[in-house]
């Protein structure tokens, strides 16, 4: 049994090591990243192209579920308020959830699964097709054209999507409300923007803004460095999905330590 | 004596285990057309990749235009890929865009100030010399595999290299659409006035586009001359082998 033991051990200790070893070039990446992104070319019709992608692509999905969330959420809410007769909160408690957490995460996460997947994947193939070394030999800089764009376009984009899905499941959330409490738009909306704070929507924005960075950035590294053939495609968009979706639980995490920080200081 | 500008000396490069090159010497001379020929797997991919440095070697040197590639800083090597024009054993066409797209690509990107006549008249002429004018809308996918070809090798005309690596030009095309493959490959040559190294395992296309023959053996070129004096009177068994079995295939 002992030896066995040993060998369990011999590889946890291995996939460990491997992790770290991931994660260090993850970050050369993410240093090469901040590296290029200052110098010219600048290739903005590419980066317009990918916001576009990324941005109006997703919404479709983006608007279905944010919009699903706020109404779910919202009547699922209703009875614990109603046993203290306090219904008259649910705008509050639903803005602060939406804005604060949901609506981050409900789009960080869908976005990690369309766009981080997609990009991943093409970057991939186009390893695999030997158009990266194509560009390269053309003298053209394929980590310019093809990273940096996709990065910062999800960067921008992400914090946008967040924005709008807060509206789409505030939408859905009011609608749940008005039918039930007969709440009107204005009360509606004006009992939201009371209990928001300044904190809440600027940490949420920036928190998107990381998320929104990460999924580029997986996406882009798990492609960029895929293993060659067809089979390396699959597993890049697979890998990319799962790296970007567990960074962002753990950033989820690093952000609500460090609000909470402020909030309370 | 001719200039040469490609020269390789005691060229070595393995992966891991795997030792591909074993010492390769070879000069390109100005103006010919010099085919490489080998098995699958001998590295005369790797070797094309090094020239151009996306790959670099373990050991001896290459030289293109007098430059150690091995050794130039970013900047300088880029500039040195522009005169270099490389057409990929799969042609590596860029999937998401056109062909048009495809062709302007390196263009812009590359030609400091072009007009857009100026870059519609560039995008036409190598249309025009690959044969293949009317397709300039059309997807990559909507290609066959003998058309990609050709747009691959104009996307490397459209910065008039002087130097042109062919890697397979007419690797699983039927023999017509090789013939005039080979033609163009010619054609290149004289309207452009390259100095280029086809690769291929065809010898219909070696002894079509070769004006010298090197065939890579295990990994070093067992013999380097005019086709006759190469495969007519070897000695050499394994280039017995190799010109028998294409021609009685
Ligand atoms: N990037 C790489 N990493 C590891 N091994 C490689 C790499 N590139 C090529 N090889 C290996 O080097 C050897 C030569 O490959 P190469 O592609 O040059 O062959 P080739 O002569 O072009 O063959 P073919 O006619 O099939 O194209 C192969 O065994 C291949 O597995
Ligand atoms: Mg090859």
């Amino acid at each position: 049994m002992a030896g066995n033991t040993a060998e369990r051990n011999y590889i946890i200790s291995k996939k460990i090591d491997q992790f770290f070893i991931e994660l260090a070039s993850v970050f050369r990446f993410m240093k090469r990243f901040f590296v290029e992104v200052w110098f010219p070319p600048y290739e903005f019709r590419e980066v317009l192209r990918q916001c576009y992608e990324i941005g109006v692509k997703s919404l479709p999905l983006i608007s279905l579920t944010g919009f699903i969330v706020g109404i779910v959420f919202t009547n699922q809410s209703r009875p614990s308020l109603t046993e203290f007769g306090a219904t008259s909160w649910l705008p509050a408690l639903i803005s602060i959830a939406i804005v604060r957490a949901m609506g981050p995460l409900v789009t960080a996460l869908i976005a990690a699964g369309k766009v981080g997947s997609s990009i991943g994947a093409e970057i991939a193939s186009m390893k695999v097709t030997e158009q990266i070394d194509a560009m390269e030999v053309s003298a053209t800089n394929p980590f310019k054209y093809l990273v940096v764009t996709r990065v910062l376009a999800s960067t921008f984009m992400i914090p946008l999507l967040v924005m709008y899905v807060d509206f789409v499941a505030l939408m859905g959330a009011f609608i749940n409300v008005h039918q039930n409490e007969l709440t009107s738009l204005t009360t509606f909306f004006v009992e939201v923007f009371e209990a928001l704070t300044f904190l809440d929507i600027f940490s949420s924005l920036i928190k998107s803004t990381v998320f929104g960075f990460t999924i580029g950035i997986v996406g882009c590294y798990k492609g960029y460095t895929s293993s060659k053939g067809t089979e390396g495609v699959g597993k890049a968009a697979n890998a990319a999905v799962v790296m970007a979706m567990f960074l962002i639980f753990i950033e989820e995490l690093l952000a609500l330590q460090i609000v909470n920080f402020f909030r309370f200081n | 004596m001719r200039e040469k500008v490609i020269e390789i000396k005691g060229l070595k490069k393995s992966f891991g285990d795997l030792h591909v090159l074993k010492g390769v010497d070879l000069d390109l001379y100005k103006g010919e057309n010099l085919v490489v020929l080998g098995k699958s797997g001998t590295g005369k991919s790797v070797l094309i990749k090094i020239v151009v440095g996306l790959l670099a070697q373990d050991e001896g040197s290459l030289t293109v235009f007098g430059q150690e590639v091995n050794s130039l800083p970013t900047k300088e090597l880029d500039k040195l890929r522009l005169k270099i024009g490389f057409s990929f054993q799969h042609s590596a066409l860029y999937d998401s865009m056109t062909v048009r797209e495809n062709l302007e690509f390196p263009l812009v990107r590359n030609v400091k100030h072009i007009s857009e006549s100026e870059k519609d008249k560039k995008i036409r002429r190598v249309l025009e010399s690959v044969g293949l004018s009317q397709a300039i809308d059309q997807m990559p996918s909507e290609l066959s595999g003998g058309q990609k070809k050709r747009i691959g090798i104009a996307r490397t005309l459209i910065l008039e290299p002087e130097i042109m690596l062919y890697d397979e030009p007419t690797a699983g095309l039927d023999p017509i659409t090789c013939g005039d493959i080979n033609e163009l490959i010619n054609q290149v040559r004289d309207e452009y006035k390259t100095s280029s190294i086809v690769i291929t395992h065809d010898l219909t296309c070696a002894k079509m586009t070769g004006d010298r023959q090197a065939v890579l053996l295990d990994g070093k070129f067992g013999a380097v001359g005019e086709f006759e004096q190469v495969f007519h009177y070897t000695s050499d068994d394994r280039i017995k082998a190799f010109y028998d079995y294409n021609f009685v295939n």
